[in-house]
């Protein structure tokens, strides 16, 4: 058991490692072990330093060509090459679609388990215990993983990265060979986003079935604006209507804002399990029965078209000057 | 022509879920089940180039006996053939054994060109079955696909990330997981029905399949389950009324900012 030792974090986004790191040192420190970070890519040098100032003691570098996009062979091959030469007990992956894509291949060829999204972790007799949402946001599932190294993936913003301070560590260039790639990539289409990722909003003003055209969204663009936030939508505007290409829920974009509006939403339990960790949910709803007035702090039951309108004349009065 | 296998799970339909208000456990055993959503996706892009490509659709999946409902759905949605992998010793296997024993399933059916599988399941949602396959069958895997073609030997298809669209190239055989966009899968004719409920579903168990009983079930299983709770949500649920419109929107404005919100 003890020949697995050390916590180790990879994820290619440069944002989400860091936040890997921050979770990470909590748990290597109740281990009291190392904090490893494994760094690949083409040209990866100058980002070390970086690592080591957010948490990592030491960071395994992987320099290849073969590595200079992210592609699934090589990723897993390097990293798991890494891994059985050097034994971490616990191996922390970004959960983009990415990284979701790797992890569970890397867990196959290493003959060991992987626990997706997880947004809890913590050390329990020496073991990593691993909290996730199932059964569509119905559940938490609370889950330990048998064999080492005992691998999570972890979604952004969900842990704090640290505050980088002068810290000391080291860098240590390894030299492996990844594998070559079974696909090749043949061309790149960026997707149009919204000027703020909505995850990132502070408020969400969002709509659903009870919205009745595309164009009364500039009802709640204009309530969005007044409290500085952003629209949403439910998913069966983006799927049955077309109207967007995104939406808020368990499926889509997880959204955790100070404010949640939710506006003519009836609230599925998919949708629910996407803003579950909003502060503040307000229902607006004309349904005196919908499931969404079961999770908002505040409940006004009525149209939409009536109470929004008047909610926005109202706070740009109240928030003038204020 | 082609030979297309694809991967279904039978879920639990997690919209229909109760938990029990005291314990906080969700209630799974007598849940209604389905065909997980993204897998008939799947299986309705497997039929769509089967009609436009010809070949065949073999559709597997593991459960028990039960399981063979959501086989029934797939052979009245277009498969020629169903498999169904199924072992008391296969219960409570995690994703590292169901996928061992799917590979040992797909390597005795022989040789194909695709498989597709669904990008996760609804009810567990971990979506490690299909790259934890390609692994065990050293395929190729492309994941979030939106859109396929098949030509020959050629397979393009078209995957979402986060900030992009990645139109990626490769060569069957190969492994693809599907989303929710890349087609509305069919609702089977009556006609259908009735004829796919006289078609054979095939079941192999783990001596069929020549597995090792170590490596599937709990013990070939790596991850522990410990609990399932609902989640508390512990939400104030104030009801705000008035006599006007203008009334309730004062009275939800002002509590808004006694929230904090609206405060630049």
């Amino acid at each position: 058991m003890s020949e697995f030792q050390g916590v180790w974090v990879f994820s290619e986004s440069r944002d989400l490692m860091l936040e890997l790191l921050g979770k990470g040192s909590e748990l290597a420190k109740k281990l009291r072990v190392e904090l490893t970070a494994v760094l690949m890519g083409r040209n990866v040098k100058d980002q070390a330093g970086r690592l080591i100032e957010h948490g990592a003691d030491k960071v395994y570098m992987v320099a290849d060509p073969a590595l200079e996009r992210f592609y699934i062979e090589p990723y897993t091959s390097a990293l798991a090459q890494l891994v059985q030469q050097h034994k971490p007990e616990i191996l922390l992956i970004g959960s983009t679609r990415r990284g979701r894509a790797m992890a569970p291949r890397l867990a196959t060829r290493l003959e060991t388990g992987c626990v997706p999204d997880c947004t809890e972790l913590s050390i329990e007799d020496g073991r990593l215990v691993m909290s996730r949402m199932v059964y569509g946001g119905n559940a938490l599932a609370k889950e330990i993983c048998r064999v080492k190294p005992q691998i999570a993936t972890v979604p952004p913003r969900v842990f704090q990265k640290l505050e980088s301070r002068g810290r000391k560590g080291q860098v240590v260039e390894v030299d492996i060979k990844p594998e070559k790639s079974g696909t090749e990539v043949v061309e790149t289409r960026e997707i149009e986003a919204a000027k703020v990722k909505v995850e990132e909003a502070k408020v969400i003003v969002a709509g659903g079935r009870g919205v009745e055209k595309k164009e009364d969204f500039r009802i709640l663009e204009d309530l969005a604006e007044i409290l500085g936030g952003q629209i949403g939508n439910s998913r069966p505007l983006a799927e049955d209507r077309k109207w967007f290409t995104e939406w808020i829920g368990l499926s889509g974009h997880k959204v955790r804002p100070m404010l949640y509006v939710a506006c003519g939403i009836s609230g599925v339990i998919q949708h629910v399990a996407g803003i579950r960790d909003s502060q503040v949910i307000v229902a607006i709803n004309k349904d005196a029965e919908a499931p969404i007035l079961e999770v908002a702090d505040y409940i006004v039951v009525g149209d939409l078209y009536e109470i929004v309108p008047a909610l926005s004349s109202v706070l740009r009065r109240l928030l003038k000057g204020g | 022509m082609p030979t297309i296998i694809v991967c279904l799970k039978q879920a639990l339909d997690v919209a229909e879920l109760k938990v029990d208000s005291t314990t906080q456990r969700v209630l799974t055993a007598n849940a209604p089940r389905k065909i997980s959503d993204f897998d008939k996706n799947a299986l309705e892009e497997a039929v769509k180039l089967k009609e436009k490509l010809g070949g065949e659709v073999i559709t597997v999946t593991v459960g028990s006996e039960k399981a063979k409902m959501v086989l029934k759905e797939a052979l009245a949605m277009g498969t020629d053939r169903a498999y169904l992998l199924s072992d008391p010793s296969f219960e409570h296997s995690d994703t590292l054994a169901i996928s061992y024993i799917l590979a040992e399933g797909i390597k005795k059916l022989g040789s194909y060109d695709l498989i597709l599988c669904g990008e996760a399941s609804i009810d567990s949602y971990s979506g490690q079955v299909g790259p934890r396959l390609a692994e065990r069958l050293q395929l190729p895997q492309i994941t979030y696909v939106r859109a396929l073609s098949l030509n020959g030997d050629t397979v393009v298809a078209e995957r979402t990330l986060e900030n992009c669209y990645e139109t990626i190239k490769t060569k069957t055989p190969v492994l693809a997981t599907v989303t929710k966009e890349i087609n509305e899968p069919r609702i089977p004719s009556l006609m259908a029905i009735m004829k796919a409920s006289k078609k054979e579903i095939i079941t192999w168990s783990a001596e069929d399949l020549k597995v090792a009983k170590t490596r599937v079930g709990i013990d070939g299983s790596a991850i522990q389950i410990m609990n399932v709770l609902a989640p508390k949500m512990d939400r104030k649920r104030i009801v705000l009324e008035a006599d006007t419109v203008k009334g309730v929107a004062e009275k939800l404005a002002k509590a808004l900012i006694n929230e904090g919100v609206g405060g630049r």
